[in-house]
């Protein structure tokens, strides 16, 4: 289980996260909602140790997410970037074994390439991909690979960042059957991050919506669209008019 | 009155806070330099890319500065009748000083723009991030085999600048100045000295170690954007070319100061 208590984090005096408390199950589907700027990508971020926590308390399965015991930690995540990020220095299938080449986890080269080739096929990339380097790659194609390197190493837990942002429909489609099915057969959980409600319809078991630094509704993916939240409303449904302020 | 004083002391301030952010990266850099894992291949890479590839421009701008050099010698020894000097002090100017200088400074052009602009885009496009969540220390991992590799090659880059630039000059000197190759050679080699040699090799170490640095921490700190980029590119290749001119002089006050 993942818990996020009473969070705060902020850039100079623009205070992002303001006491954000936030559960995810284990095996569960979380993803989090609210719009541009609101600080969603601070939350993976400040789980992931990426960024220091100005005050609260995060913990795995119970135990408090530190600098000193992150490595151990890391071990058990994977990480779809916004971007993907991936490496461009590295051919593609050396991007997806990255942590099987090196570190704890090392395999021999063959081994790891194999596993690579294995992982790509699971996200519909072929063999003939794996030598290409990630600039050769469409933007689908360059998630594609990410995804295949978040769950290279068989992480528990997996972190979703914007994954279908500058994806077109049908590709956009192609990543939430992915993302659903490869967390179901993992048994893994997975948080993400997005605004896309498409995505949020075909991947979450529960979404949280984001706002002004904190939570701002928790429930069942089934029930969004029935929510009494004014907030909630008007984000689902996209609408101009509503309690949340927009820039015209 | 105030407003000049509080600018003032914002500057400092911030001055100071970036000469501390600079030796807390240093000294992190360096430290991994005794703590596992280390990275072989990428060390590799970083020879072939500091070392390697950066030969043919030192290379040309070394013969080209040594022939330019015993021209000048030559022309301004003739106000003194000291022509006959040419080849000691194209020696002596190349080894001790025009050597290390200009390969350092080609080195902060072309190797420390590199880095900067390569890890500052990797930062923006989230790439050291993805390094953490992979388990893999950016610092070791793309700081450590960059700084190694400037830190052993450069000074045979240098080595190799003086020698071409040695050269330069002595083609000059035999087919435009109408120098004895044989008291050529013989002036030149009795004329130098093995501490001329190591105070180059030396100044080729510490500059290789500047550049190397100095890319990797104006990368790591690169602003988003394209915008962020350039500047970081802009301002480690200024930083580095400046650090390692103040470098060569105090290196030069340690070797040579009577």
């Amino acid at each position: 289980m993942i818990r996020l208590t009473d969070v705060h984090k902020s850039f100079g005096s623009n205070h992002v996260l303001r006491g954000l408390d936030l559960e995810v199950g284990r095996g569960e589907s979380m993803v989090v909602i609210g719009g541009s700027g609101t600080g969603k990508s601070v939350i993976l971020k400040c789980i992931l140790g990426l960024l220091t926590l100005d005050g609260g308390r995060i913990e795995i399965d119970g135990a408090h997410v530190r600098r000193a015991g992150r490595e151990a930690m890391l071990a058990r995540f994977g990480m779809l970037f916004q971007g993907a990020a991936l490496f461009d220095s590295l051919p593609v299938w050396q991007n997806v074994a990255f942590r099987l080449l090196r570190g704890e986890l090392k395999r021999p080269r063959a081994e790891a390439r194999d596993i690579a080739v294995g992982k790509l096929r699971r996200v519909g990339l072929g063999p003939e991909v794996a030598d290409r380097y990630p600039a050769e790659l469409s933007g689908g194609m360059q998630k594609r690979v990410g995804l295949a390197r978040a769950i290279a190493a068989e992480p528990d837990i997996i972190f979703f960042d914007e994954p279908t942002t500058g994806l077109d429909p049908i590709m956009a489609g192609v990543i939430n059957d992915l993302i659903r099915e490869i967390v179901t057969e993992m048994g893994a959980t997975a948080v993400t991050i997005t605004h896309d409600m498409t995505s949020v319809r075909a991947i979450a078991d529960r979404v949280a919506m984001l706002h002004r630094g904190k939570i701002r509704w928790v429930g069942p993916a089934a029930e969004i669209d029935g929510a009494d939240d004014p907030y909630l409303t008007q984000f689902v449904h996209g609408r101009a008019e509503g309690p949340i302020e927009t820039l015209r | 009155m105030t407003g000049l004083l509080a600018r003032i002391g914002a500057a400092t301030l911030a001055l100071l806070a970036g000469i501390g952010r600079m030796v807390i990266f240093v000294a992190e850099t360096l430290s991994h330099l005794v703590r596992p894992p280390f990275y072989a291949r990428e060390f590799g890479h970083a020879v072939m890319s500091v070392g390697w590839q950066s030969l043919p421009v030192v290379g040309l701008t070394a013969f080209f500065t040594g022939g330019a050099l015993a021209l000048q010698i030559y022309s301004g020894g003739a106000r003194f009748s000291a022509e006959a000097l040419v080849p000691q002090i194209v020696a002596v100017g190349m080894v001790r000083e025009l050597g290390p200088v200009l390969v350092g400074l080609m080195i902060a052009a072309r190797v420390t723009s590199s880095i900067a602009a390569e890890i500052a885009t990797m930062k923006v496009t989230e790439q050291l991030d993805a390094l953490v969540t992979l388990s893999t220390n950016p610092m070791k991992y793309l700081t450590l085999p960059r700084v190694l590799a400037a830190l052993l090659t450069v000074p045979v880059l240098v080595a190799v600048g003086d020698v071409i630039g040695i050269f330069g000059g002595y083609l000059v000197g035999i087919y435009r100045l109408d120098f004895n190759p044989a008291n050529y050679i013989t002036n030149t080699v009795d004329f130098l000295e093995a501490h001329d040699v190591i105070s180059s090799l030396v100044k080729g170490g510490a500059f290789g170690l500047i550049a190397a640095l100095t890319g990797c921490y104006y990368g790591m700190q690169s602003d988003r954007g394209a915008q962020g980029v350039g500047r970081a590119t802009k301002t480690a290749v200024v930083v580095a070319a400046v650090l390692i001119l103040a470098a060569n002089f105090l290196l030069t006050e340690a070797f040579f100061s009577e």
